[in-house]
């Protein structure tokens, strides 16, 4: 192997990180969320990024970590492409909102199977996709339609990534990933969109060949950049 | 203050959970429809599924019995059953727009008698909270709903037309509220059962259409 994927910290993992750049955050409900890479990414302080993620928020992340709000928050975020732009309760407050609602911060929001299937037809060489959800609604306005078999869909766009974020549970040194359980969620799909991939991983980086081919969720071709990050407190 | 009549947050959950027919993949959506996990199904096989990748997972994990790993659609710590099988994001929503979905269960804010309903922006709000309810409304072989019967204010949730936008339009198939079950059809709203301590005025007069009362109109047992 010519050139190592193992990063030895989160920061020089993103450290070339540029102004402009669109970065895919992983993760659902903060399960595979790969927030100590966010907050890195918040140190490194690259300015005027398009983030992609289920949602502005996760729950509780842990000291170290953080999520898009926290990049809003430090000024880094133009646009936030999500299923979700306002929280889901009037009482919630998140961080994004006040920013989004004064106009600081723009936002595009997708269906969240659209935001996967964007996302997957980036990584797969197609440009754009037909789908049902939405017609008749809001998020329509604006977008192409057509009637398939006498039913209307939407036309939806490729959404490619510059960088890709994503939090593994075992990766091998190839690059290799291995997710449990719902931590799999976006993860295997912005590393198909993205030009770059930068892995946190729960366990120890294994050698080549400790993963089973067979049982590999992420091939290696997706993965650039590996930091081993510390279990405890993670969510 | 919100109308606590009637039937308990459960109650609701295990009155439409009743409804789901043996072999059925049911979505269960975040809020109340999650409690519906928790819901006696007897002798029929249900699979939930999840949109964040989870076929087939089980009750909510009691206390200390939490893996980090696992969550359902609203981020609450379930249990995983017997032949259960994950998938990441788009093949979860490709499981759901290629229909396999009998039945998904959702919270909403409004639901029209012509079975529109809303759940994915309030009145006023820049931005919204889609999640997966697009993909599913418009996919899934039926939407069910569960909601309280009124807003905070007492104004009705089942009404003539949505005012807030919609989630999609003509999809709903059922709703249940702490006044009892509700069908919608082609005829309008039909309510199946009431709520033991709940009078047919009472949910005339909380209903923002015509409510259809048949003849075989029962009382929810709980």
């Amino acid at each position: 192997m010519s050139r190592s994927k193992i990063f030895p910290s989160l920061d020089a993992a993103v450290a070339d990180i540029p102004d402009g750049a669109t970065i895919g955050f992983a993760g659902f409900s903060g399960v595979g969320s790969p927030c100590f890479l966010v907050g890195a990414l918040i140190r490194q302080g690259a300015k005027n990024l398009t983030c992609v993620a289920n949602s502005t928020n996760q729950r509780n992340p842990p000291p170290g970590g953080a999520d898009m709000g926290g990049v809003c928050a430090n000024g880094q975020l133009a646009k936030a492409i999500c299923a979700f732009t306002a929280p889901t309760r009037p009482s919630q407050k998140l961080p994004f909102t006040e920013f989004y609602e004064a106009g600081k911060v723009d936002a595009e929001i997708v269906p969240q199977g659209t935001l996967a299937e964007r996302l997957r037809a980036a990584g797969s060489g197609i440009p754009a996709f037909f789908t049902p959800a939405g017609v008749g609604t809001e998020i329509a306005e604006g977008k192409e339609s057509r009637i398939f078999n006498g039913r209307t869909y939407l036309m939806e766009h490729a959404l490619p990534l510059d960088y890709a974020f994503l939090r593994a549970w075992k990766a091998d040194m190839l690059g290799n990933l291995q997710f449990r359980l719902t931590q799999r969620n976006f993860n295997p799909l912005m590393a198909m969109a993205a030009r770059v991939t930068i892995v946190e991983v729960e366990e120890e980086i294994l050698p080549a060949g400790a993963i089973d081919p067979d049982l590999v969720h992420v091939p290696g071709v997706y993965v650039h950049r590996l930091v081993k990050v510390n279990p405890k407190g993670m969510a | 203050m919100a109308d606590e009549k009637g039937l308990t947050r459960q109650q609701m959950a295990n009155l439409l959970a009743a409804e789901f027919q043996d072999g059925w993949i049911v979505n269960l959506g975040v809020g109340i429809p999650t409690m519906c996990s928790n819901a006696d199904f007897g002798d029929r096989v249900i699979t939930l599924h999840s949109e964040n990748g989870v076929i087939g997972y089980g009750p909510m994990a009691g206390e200390g019995h939490e893996d980090r790993h696992l969550v359902n659609a609203g981020g609450q710590h379930v249990t995983i059953n017997p032949g259960a099988a994950i998938v990441h994001h788009a093949d979860s929503f490709a499981l759901i727009r290629s229909g396999r979905i009998d039945v998904t269960v959702m919270g909403a804010y409004e639901v029209s008698g012509s079975g529109d309903f809303a759940n994915w922006k309030l009145k006023g709000a820049k931005g919204g909270g889609i999640g997966g309810a697009m993909d599913l409304a418009a996919c899934a072989q039926r939407v069910f709903i569960i909601m309280e019967h009124t807003t905070r204010d007492g104004a009705p949730r089942i009404v003539e037309k949505c005012t807030l936008p919609i989630t999609a339009p003509g999809v709903v198939k059922m709703v249940a509220t702490n006044y009892g079950l509700f069908s919608v059809g082609p005829e309008g709203v039909t309510i199946r059962a009431i709520a033991p301590n709940i009078t047919l005025d009472e949910v005339k007069t909380a209903t923002g259409c015509t409510v259809h009362v048949p003849t075989d109109l029962r009382v929810v047992a709980v």
